[in-house]
């Protein structure tokens, strides 16, 4: 027992030894956190694995020029397995142990509201990548001073997926299947659900299943019962081809539509013929010409497609960036200032981020459909 | 290392402290398993916040004192706990288990699908009321207050009951009663520790008190040593700040916690402090049950000396 005991604090000195800092003057340190392990994993190594890239090459041309001085970038990356707790933790630890002067991420909404104190306190500014619950950067309506994101909101995408599905789609009768237990499909569905009514369309059924479920033909029952014109799924991936498929076992021939949290490889494997003929709102067109590049850069590097947090953590960097040349001085309070404002042409559309709710303004949605297992982009669209 | 860092994690292991010394009572000295703590501090946590949030914000509280949120919260869960004891305590065992992680599971359901409190969205704008010292008075009046009962009549009948149910209840202890009063006294501590983390994350949402939580609070008690209190409070401190301590570990943290926590408990298997206190008596039975031991020893091979061979056996054995 003893010699288990002294492996132990062997290893906990170890720990305290190694957390070091790395003071050389003319690296900037920038903070990221995400899910690198449990089931949003495949996202958070995606985000992590796009800073590292894109700073290798900041680097390689010599660094950055903040104040008329060159600076090489640096990322301290940290899992926080999705949990809110550990996103307190590991915000804590970046702020006050690695003194970094920006955090990048989290995708999660829930991760990204809690840690705003803590940013406050330490005056260091966040830029969240998916993070779409209005609530992560303004609050009681005022806005948070250190919290920003280069996504657009729930609202706003509802508002797409209701718009397109009555105005384009010519839906008047439409069903909502929702994970109950997510935040992301509950707020998505409070909106859809919301103004699509606004636009006169009637809701005829809006079921919900729990995380985790796997079966979804009594709810998908009940909808069919209702005879929907169009029905809206807004979860992730894995729960849209299981339901998906079931829906079609059942005879549903009805369109489907979804969210952000349709694209992905997996959705096409696994939906197969099921998704076939469906729409769902995205941040960016895949096709776009601006995307192509960083996408086969990517690939080079990491010999894998990039998935969608990709796209947005790129402009996260973007705007990272650009904040710190505006600001001209390596500080978070600085830094929080001069991103108020700043206009930065992205790879997902021009990011122009509003001083009053920290949120990139006027960012159009795009709609792309499944066409022989390919995502078609349809248009740009913007809600009215 | 940083102080605000090492707050940070101080103050989790204090609120999670609160609710594992009350799920020791229930688990360590009563004899109960729970996977459905993490229910109580759900509802801790929401009654607090319905308390203190500003009746501005959404969704809307009441505006009161932070102690006024403690107070509601640990009884809110004190009286569930109550109603949850009078349906489930005549289960046996594994059926209790069973059914508290029935009611765990029902709380978080429930708050995902009320939209009252913001359902799977979540509860943002708690005002932020948990301090490090406010957290470390709160443990110790828990650790006084649990000490206490568990030498109190009480205390022994709990005991009684964890060891031979049966005979407990022909020697004459109302089984039930014990029962009940350890987890309504159990379920305050829990609602109390959930009032507390919900100040200090300043947002609540129904996935932070998922099964996960429950089973990680039962680990720590199982860990720290069933019917020890200072192995529960070794225990708190110990398993909230492993997986930060091993952060330089990068993804193979988990890996490491897990073995970790395997180790100790092969090195160690009724837990860090299994049955021990370590209080001056503590320390002083311990030593005086090792004395008794060595003596023992000492007489066996005595006793074995003179006839070497016929008697290996049995001192092998001892």
């Amino acid at each position: 027992m003893k010699k288990v005991l002294i492996g132990l604090m062997l290893v906990i000195s170890m720990v305290f030894i190694s957390c070091g800092g790395s003071g050389k003057g003319n690296t900037i340190k920038v903070g990221w956190f995400g899910a690198l392990t449990g089931d949003q994993a495949v996202w958070g190594e995606n985000e992590l694995n796009t800073v590292k890239m894109l700073f290798e090459e900041y680097n390689a041309a010599g660094g950055i020029d903040v104040g008329g001085k060159k600076y090489k970038l640096e990322v301290i990356g940290y899992d926080n397995k999705g949990d809110a707790q550990e996103a307190v933790n590991v915000t804590k630890r970046l702020t006050g142990q690695d003194k970094v002067v920006a955090i990048l991420g989290p995708n999660a909404s829930g991760n990204a509201i809690p840690i705003a104190p803590i940013l406050e306190q330490a005056k260091v500014p966040d830029i969240a990548t998916v993070a779409t619950n209005p609530k992560v950067t303004v609050l009681d309506g005022k806005v948070k001073p250190y919290n920003f994101r280069v996504c657009f909101i729930d609202p706003y995408q509802g508002a797409v997926a209701a718009g397109y599905a009555y105005d384009r789609l010519g839906a008047r009768k439409a069903a909502i299947l929702y994970d109950v237990s997510d935040d992301y499909s509950q707020g998505l569905r409070e909106f859809f659900k919301l103004n699509f009514e606004k636009k006169g369309g009637t809701i005829v059924a809006d079921e919900s299943f729990n995380g985790g479920d796997v079966d979804f033909r009594p709810q998908l029952s009940k909808i069919k019962a209702t005879n929907p014109d169009i029905i809206f799924m807004p979860y992730f991936f894995k729960e849209v081809a299981l339901s998906a498929n079931q829906a079609r076992d059942l005879g549903i021939k009805q369109v489907l539509m979804g969210g952000d949290g349709w694209p992905s490889d997996q959705l096409i494997s696994m939906g197969g013929k099921a998704v076939e003929g469906c729409y769902f709102v995205n941040h960016l067109d895949y096709a776009d010409p601006a995307v192509q590049d960083y996408k086969t850069r990517y690939k080079a590097k990491y010999g894998k497609e990039t998935e969608l947090n990709g796209y947005l953590v790129h402009d996260a960097v973007l705007v990272l960036v650009a904040g710190l040349q505006k600001a001209g001085k390596v500080n978070g309070e600085a830094l929080a200032k001069a991103l108020e404002g700043i206009e930065v042409q992205g790879i997902t559309g021009k990011i122009n981020i509003s001083p009053e709710t920290h949120n990139p303004e006027g960012k159009d949605a795009a709609i792309e459909k499944i066409v022989n297992g390919q995502y078609v982009f349809q248009e740009r669209y913007a809600a009215q | 290392m940083d102080w605000s860092y090492i707050q940070g994690i101080l103050m989790l292991a204090g609120i999670n402290l609160i609710a594992v010394l009350g799920l020791s009572l229930l688990t360590g000295f009563t004899g109960l398993f729970s996977f459905g703590h993490a229910g109580f501090m759900a509802i801790g946590a929401y009654i607090g916040a319905l308390m203190t949030a500003s009746p501005n914000s959404t969704p809307a509280g009441l505006g009161l004192p932070f102690f006024v949120g403690i107070i509601a919260g640990g009884a809110a869960a004190g009286i569930v706990g109550y109603l949850i004891g009078r349906i489930t305590l005549n289960l046996k065992g594994d059926y209790f288990c069973i059914a508290t992680l029935g009611f765990g599971e029902a709380i978080r359901l429930i708050l995902n699908n009320v939209q009252t409190f913001g359902g799977s969205r979540g509860w943002p704008g708690i005002p932020y009321k948990s301090t490090l010292p406010t957290i470390i008075i709160v443990d110790v009046l828990a650790v006084i207050f649990l000490a206490n009962i568990v030498h109190s009549r009480h205390g022994r009948n709990m005991v009684a009951v964890r060891e031979e149910e049966l005979a407990a209840q022909v020697t004459g202890i109302n089984v039930f009663k014990s029962k009940m009063t350890a987890l309504v006294i159990s379920a305050v501590y829990a609602g109390i520790a959930g009032v507390f983390f919900a100040h200090y994350m300043t947002f609540i949402q129904p996935k932070m008190f998922s099964m996960n939580k429950s089973t990680e609070l039962t680990i720590i008690v199982i860990f720290g040593g069933l019917g020890s209190i200072s192995g529960s409070v070794l225990g708190a401190l110990v398993l909230t700040a492993l997986p930060e301590l091993l952060r330089t570990f990068d993804i193979w943290r988990l890996v490491f916690y897990g073995a970790a926590v395997i180790l100790i408990m092969i090195s160690r298997p009724r837990g860090l402090m299994g049955g021990m206190e370590l209080t001056p008596a503590g320390i002083r039975k311990v030593k005086a049950e090792r004395k008794a031991r060595q003596a023992a020893k000492a007489s066996l091979m005595a006793l074995n000396e003179p006839e070497e061979g016929a008697g290996l056996g049995e001192g092998k054995g001892a």
